[in-house]
């Protein structure tokens, strides 16, 4: 049997081959996106490009060559022309994909995880459980996002792990709101009955019965969320809390070129399209994936 | 929530309004309390020592205790707190630091101006958006429908400051269609004091009134860029939520009952559907419209705009916290209001929800 045919099998033998058939389904529906498989090709190229930018990037990212300083764009060995230290800007935006990639990873296994726990437990207990956690989470709702970021950024001190503490702080609510509607309607039915009438603890049924019912919710929220996050990291590197020189964190290499933005366009244009690119990537992969796996979403 | 909850007793319809509107409007003063307790907390983790900013480095110990004792640093937490909340509903944020001027007078200096920005960008936000939206629901998969949802996703990718910046690079620095950052070229600036008074904070409407309509074109020519490329974000927002409430609208079976009809069918969109679409409209337009005083933020710091966000960026350069948040509690309340704006509007235009 070919893998294809064990896959459009429409009789599984296992639960591992009725899962992976389901997989290749969505994976057909994906395929047929062609802006989502646009998003899918730019956040490949964006890890492939982190992993590989030692090998990739022509020149080091920090190290200064006055000499060089401020050449266009095109000129030999600088395609994407240089910064005012004569740093090679193609390669500074290859590390910089590094730290891009590490803040949303950092962001993404925190802020999530938080409001999941927060979301299934206001849910499942319901009464005063769920007014005390929902009225935090509202609070943190009713705070614009990035001047509260600010707020605490400022309080904690600039820097890439302050940076991502604030991020995640300022975006784990609307997990918990997405958790929480989910376990409400997974809360009185039957099978979570029978596993409580079994026995089980509370925390095992949220965890093992009703945090995987929420799952896929949350992991559509994810990738709609990345390019916000990638966006707010990159203002604040903008800003100067964020990352700091000379680590070439794309925001940060925007606001560097700010100086000289009529005479050298290049240096604040090239790093701002990066981010631009990355977010839109993101943007297209989390659309397409909705489309896919929450059919009740569709079209939004 | 609403599933959850026992449907109440029929009621007379203004009282059942006016009811919920207080329950709304309890759970918001919680909530603005629990934003006040955040800052706060905020503001007591600070590293900065209030004591030191405020009399140097080198006062002596008993100047400090004087100190401590006057700012009631030696009281209880809940104490402080107490007389914080106080305070904040009383109108006081406290002194900057910087400029030892009340937080509240400044904040009223600079608010206006970015209040100016987002009103603005709002309209434009909803004059495109809302038929754009209208025209992609209308055909769902043809081209302009395609072409919406790229503009709008492009919309959502788009860092803001560099948006700015590409903006001031193009109409500004090529082309020269616009005025550069600021509110007024610099030799308007150094008349505008002069000749206008500050009535409104807001130079368009404080220049018209002072029949300065040299100085109100110029204040135009700077305006429109920032609040062009603002529009733009909310257009991408406020466009795909009109797409899919309409779509939404146009499946239902009054719309078909109503083509059956023999209606005209731009009857049937503008009318039938739009109706309905409407409402919740209204509260994604004023999200909309607090998400754009976000987006100040750093559009204000591109283009030199003395609003409330390069208040709180700029405060944040000198670390002067009171003013950070003092800047972030009225942006929070501002949030806040519109909450309860959007959600009175809603209340009162749809039926269902009293």
């Amino acid at each position: 049997m070919t893998t294809l045919e064990w896959l459009s099998d429409p009789n599984p033998k296992s639960r591992l081959q009725a899962r992976a058939a389901q997989g290749w389904l969505a994976w057909l529906r994906f395929r047929r996106n062609p802006l989502a498989m646009l998003g899918l090709g730019i956040t490949l190229a964006l890890v492939l490009m982190s992993l590989f930018a030692p090998w990739l990037a022509p020149h080091d990212p920090i190290a200064q060559a006055l000499s060089d300083r401020l050449q266009p764009p095109l000129t030999a060995g600088h395609w994407l022309g240089t910064d005012d230290f004569g740093r090679d800007v193609w390669s500074r935006i290859l590390y910089g994909s590094r730290i891009t990639l590490y803040i949303v990873l950092l962001v993404i296994l925190t802020a999530p995880v938080a409001g999941l726990v927060i979301g299934t437990v206001a849910g499942y207990f319901g009464g005063l459980v769920d007014s005390i956690l929902m009225r935090i989470t509202d609070i943190f709702l009713a705070f614009p996002k990035l001047i509260l970021a600010l707020a605490l950024v400022a309080v904690l001190g600039p820097g890439m792990v302050n940076a991502v503490l604030a991020i995640a702080l300022t975006s784990w609510p609307p997990y918990a709101r997405v958790a929480r509607a989910e376990t409400l309607t997974v809360r009185n039915s039957d099978y979570i009955a029978a596993t409580r009438l079994l026995g089980a603890s509370s925390a095992r049924i949220i965890w093992g019965h009703v945090m995987p019912m929420c799952l896929p919710s949350v992991i559509i929220r994810v990738t709609l969320d990345m390019a916000g996050v990638i966006l707010t990291a990159a203002g604040l590197g903008f800003l100067g809390l964020g990352v700091q020189p000379p680590l070439p964190e794309w925001g940060l290499m925007v606001s560097a070129g700010r100086k000289f933005l009529f005479e050298q366009w290049w240096v604040a244009t090239m790093p701002g399209l990066a981010i631009f690119i990355v977010s839109l990537g993101f943007n297209l992969l989390g659309d397409g994936l909705r489309d896919v796996l929450d059919p009740r979403g569709a079209g939004r | 929530m609403a599933a959850t909850e026992a449907s109440p007793p029929p009621r007379h319809g203004l009282i059942r309004l006016l009811r919920q509107s207080g329950s709304t409007a309890l759970s918001l003063a919680i909530t603005f309390l629990g934003l006040l307790a955040v800052t706060f907390v905020i503001a007591r983790i600070v590293p900065v020592d209030p004591v030191t900013a405020i009399l140097g480095e080198r006062a002596t110990a008993a100047q400090i205790a004087e100190a401590r004792a006057r700012l009631g640093l030696d009281d209880p937490l809940w104490q402080q707190f107490g007389i914080y909340v106080w305070d904040v509903l009383h109108g006081d944020l406290g002194q900057s630091i910087r400029t030892r001027e009340p937080i509240l007078s400044e904040i009223f200096r600079y608010f206006p101006a970015t209040l100016e920005l987002a009103t603005i960008a709002t309209i434009l936000g909803v004059l495109i958006g809302v038929p754009a939206g209208v025209l992609a629901a209308t055909r769902p998969g043809s081209w302009p429908d395609q072409l919406l949802r790229l503009v709008g996703l492009m919309g959502y990718s788009m860092p803001v400051f560099w948006l700015g910046l590409m903006g001031l690079l193009l109409f500004y620095g090529e082309l020269g269609w616009v005025g550069g950052p600021g509110r007024l070229d610099s030799a308007y600036d150094m008349m505008l004091d002069f000749k206008v008074p500050a009535l409104t904070h807001m130079i368009l409407v404080d220049t018209a009134m002072a029949g300065e309509w040299e100085m109100f074109g110029n204040a135009i020519s700077h305006i429109i860029l920032p609040a062009s490329l603002l529009g733009y974000l909310s257009m991408a927002y406020i466009s795909r939520m009109t797409r899919s409430f309409m779509m939404n609208e146009l499946g239902q079976e009054y719309i078909t009952t109503a083509r059956v009809k023999g209606m005209p069918e731009a009857r049937v969109i503008w009318v039938h559907a739009m109706r309905n679409a409407a409402v919740p409209l209204i509260t994604v337009i004023a999200l909309s419209y607090a998400f754009l005083l976000e987006g100040a933020v750093l559009t204000e710091t591109i283009f030199a705009w003395p609003g409330l966000g390069r208040y709180i960026t700029d405060a944040l350069l000198v670390n002067d916290m009171p003013a950070v948040l003092g800047g972030t509690i009225v942006v929070g309340a501002v949030y806040i209001g519109l909450n309860i704006l959007s959600d009175l509007l809603y209340r009162l235009a749809d039926p269902r929800a009293r």
